[in-house]
């Protein structure tokens, strides 16, 4: 069975950026997809690929992770909106999804699509694994 | 950790008084996208030695890399730069993944376990360069979070980023995928195997540390 966990944003508003990471590392740990409300700050997104390099094991392996962010444009309004809306609100815009790499093969995506490659279960792989 | 103020009087300074130091030039990107061939290009180009090793198989450069004082002129403009060579950042590392390479699983082990600590190096070296190159290969989806991940990073920190689409010698080779992903920076598309476009990536090189 496969669990998809949708944490809002609240959920990791009040928490300090290890806390954040804490929580959506451990989620994926037990094998859950995450999806988070918003994103991540630039830096506690580097700062999560590299805790989750430091708890790699025989049982983890790693994670795959998407951010899909849902702002407007890239020319100067939208992003001063975008910046006043973050300060208001936090980063609620978009959405990330984090996932257990044994659980997960890929996340492809181009601007209109996402796509989640799941590893057969049926696998002897994956089996070996679990 | 250098503050943004630090780094504003540090560069006021050098603009001041017309020069710079040692520029850090940081080689980033993913897995096998072909960084080392890039910084043994540079390096063979201006100092006549390469920086170290390539390979197809992933995460041949598990150490950061570097080579002092590698001087690069450009019409009267001469610059100095420490090239910064940086393990492929990855989100997930399997040993198993190694296995189909004929390696031996303890080799494999070991290359994973050296490959994670890789990974944490070149995201600490961050906090040490002064531009950045993120070598894209041209040929996959550049929509890949470890890009988007790297490029943010080094935005929100201000520091100089150059985008290049490496492998431009292959068919499948599209820079236009790169550049539309990554609208608000330069791109430029090379071969750092065969050399090819290598003038206009020196130019864009100098225009982003001037």
């Amino acid at each position: 069975m496969l669990t998809l966990q949708f944490v809002p944003y609240s959920e990791i508003n009040h928490l300090t950026s290890i806390g954040r990471i804490r929580k959506l590392l451990n989620l994926a740990k037990e094998n859950k997809i995450v999806l988070l409300e918003g994103r991540l700050e630039k830096d506690e997104e580097t700062e999560l690929i590299k805790t989750t390099m430091e708890e790699i094991n025989r049982d983890f392996k790693g994670i795959e992770l998407a951010v899909v962010n849902t702002s407007s444009g890239d020319d100067p309004f939208s992003k001063l909106k975008s910046s006043f809306v973050s300060a208001l609100l936090g980063n609620k815009q978009g959405f990330t999804i984090i996932g257990p790499a044994k659980v997960i093969k890929n996340i492809k995506r181009d601007p209109n699509k996402l796509q989640i490659l799941m590893k057969d279960a049926n696998s002897k792989n994956f089996k070996k694994r679990r | 950790m250098k503050t943004s103020f630090t780094k504003f009087i540090a560069k006021f300074f050098r603009n001041l008084f017309g020069k710079r130091g040692t520029i850090r030039l940081g080689v980033y990107g993913p897995v096998n996208a072909g960084k080392t061939t890039l910084a043994n290009k540079i390096c063979k180009d201006w100092i006549g030695e390469e920086l170290g090793t390539v390979s197809k198989i992933p995460h041949e450069t598990r150490e950061i890399q570097m080579k002092e004082k590698v001087k690069m002129k450009l019409d009267s403009k001469e610059l100095d730069f420490n090239i910064i060579d940086t393990p492929g950042i990855a989100t997930k590392v399997d040993y198993e993944d190694f296995l189909k390479y004929k390696m031996s699983e303890k080799e494999a082990k070991q290359r994973a376990k050296e490959a994670t600590k890789g990974v944490i190096e070149a995201i600490k070296w961050l906090e040490n360069v002064d531009a950045v190159l993120v070598v894209l290969d041209a040929t996959e989806n550049p929509y890949n979070q470890v890009n988007i991940t790297i490029v943010g990073n080094l935005a929100a920190r201000n520091i100089p980023v150059l985008i290049v689409g490496n492998k431009m010698d292959l068919k499948k080779a599209k820079i236009k995928r790169i550049q539309d992903a990554f609208p608000q920076y330069p791109v430029i598309g090379i071969s750092a195997e065969t050399g090819k476009n290598m003038k206009d990536f020196y130019e864009e090189l100098f225009g982003l540390v001037k």
